[in-house]
């Protein structure tokens, strides 16, 4: 590791518990596998070790991190620390009392996702009934004073809808819209012919954004983050294996990213048994992709390889069945049919909406 | 679209969305807001210290000026361009 290798952002993915089922979610399609293991004191200690090693940032999620009876005191533990902490959430379950708690706790700021502009459209997409908490859920925090970004992730089936989402974000007066194109790992990969979008859909939707984002500078940020599908260059995801952040799974696994733990042949280490400065300085699995000895052509010669440090792992494993080649987002990538492939299936009608999977519901 | 130039008289303040810190690691000022962070030299650090709601544009240049020895002139542009750039990302706000 370099000097360079910073930790700025501990993710605590507190649980995997959801009484959503988004089909897109970011968690690994095997929840069961990991299922919630550390304890109140478990959590105050990584936080406390997070914050040595140089974290400012912590974000509270999930899953659904409400779901931690124990939240409160993560809050205040994490107060005390003097992290930017913030709390991503679907919004359920909660009332106003607990967010005033959890306000007056110490808590900096909440993200609250939607799914869609329209009600049947958001509930249909989450999985269950869910829109009209969420938007209560919204109100509450501006009520509070609580920063407020809404979170909704694009896909083909609501992106015609960007100007009426961007109308309800200003509705609910955000602070910070993130229009977040789905990354097709984990779920959304099982669903990706019914959720990748056509170019046109995108070009349209990008426009609006833009657009947006002119109209409003200053009084709402605006973000539309680019499918890596319809990107020439992969995305620096995480920026960098190993360099900004480090996430910690419901079962305490020290993790590089959200899906590292689906990775064939790393070991993860548990934040029971070893510490995280020790995880993060001398861990083979934090090891394993920093820096550009792991890095194949054309990677290896690319000039951009300390821009997108070769994309990301998860998902040149997902689809090429090897970690350590260049992700296939990247055009110069030779399995970059992988992509145009699949971008090209898009860009036709669908006949028949495709089935859906949804997220399994663990209790 | 053009900006129209930002009025002396302003009396900016931090929003809600920010936390401004020092980071331990490199003895910067930090300034937090959600997901991302802004590390900041230290005029910046300066700057923003003295974004309170209650001193005026002019009264800030006017303390930066003592305090880093500089000629008012000088700085003024610059201390307006980062202003501007803060307030377009709404990570500041300025009350007539």
């Amino acid at each position: 590791m370099t000097a360079e290798d910073r930790l700025y952002t501990l993710i605590a993915e507190l649980t995997y518990l959801c009484p959503l089922r988004c089909v897109y979610c970011s968690n690994p399609t095997n929840l069961a596998a990991h299922p919630d293991r550390l304890s109140t004191a478990d959590w105050l200690r990584v936080f406390g070790q997070a914050a040595e090693l140089g974290a400012l940032q912590l974000n509270l999620s999930g899953g659904e991190p409400l779901l931690r009876r124990d939240l409160e005191e993560l809050v205040a533990g994490a107060h005390a620390l003097d992290f930017y902490s913030n709390l991503i959430t679907s919004g359920l379950p909660l009332t106003r009392e607990r967010l005033l708690r959890l306000k007056e706790a110490g808590l900096s700021s909440v993200q609250v996702s939607v799914q869609d502009s329209v009600k049947s459209e958001s509930d249909r997409i989450a999985g269950r009934t869910s829109f009209e908490q969420k938007l209560d859920v919204a109100r509450w925090v501006k009520e509070l004073d609580l920063p407020l970004t809404l979170n909704v992730v694009l896909h083909r089936q609501n992106l015609d809808r960007v100007a009426e989402i961007i109308a309800l974000a200003e509705s609910l007066n955000v602070d910070r819209l993130e229009l977040a194109n789905t990354q097709y790992l984990a779920w959304a990969l099982a669903n990706r012919g019914a959720l990748l979008p056509s170019q046109a859909q995108l070009d349209n939707a990008r426009a609006i954004a833009r657009a947006a984002k002119e109209r409003l500078k200053g009084r709402m940020e605006v973000l539309f983050v680019l499918p890596d599908y319809y990107s020439d260059r992969p995305k620096a995801c995480m920026s960098g294996w190993g360099k900004r952040y480090l996430l910690v799974s419901p079962d305490g696994l020290a993790l590089p990213c959200h899906l590292a733990h689906t990775l064939p042949g790393l070991s993860f280490d548990n934040v029971q048994e070893r510490s995280l400065a020790d995880i993060w300085h001398h861990s083979a699995a934090f090891a394993a992709f920093r820096g550009e000895a792991w890095m194949p052509e054309p990677c290896k010669s690319c000039d951009r390889r300390e821009i997108d440090f070769g994309g990301c792992r998860c998902q040149a494993f997902h689809l090429t069945g090897n970690a350590a080649v260049t992700d296939p987002a990247c055009s110069l990538s030779p399995q970059h049919g992988l992509i145009s492939e699949a971008r090209a299936a898009a860009q036709t009608p669908q006949l028949l909406p495709l089935g859906l999977r949804y997220r399994e519901i663990l209790r | 679209m053009s900006e129209a130039p930002l009025s002396l008289e302003l009396k900016p303040k931090l929003a809600p969305k920010t936390k401004l810190r020092l980071d331990p690691k490199t003895g910067k000022y930090i300034l937090l807001y959600p997901e991302k962070g802004l590390l900041l030299n230290p005029t910046g650090a300066a700057i923003l210290k003295l974004c309170d709601g209650q001193r005026s544009l002019s009264e800030i240049i006017g303390t930066l000026a003592l305090e880093f020895q500089s000629d008012p002139d000088v700085l003024r542009p610059e201390v307006l361009g980062f202003m501007q750039g803060l307030l377009d990302r709404g990570l500041l706000q300025a009350a007539p």
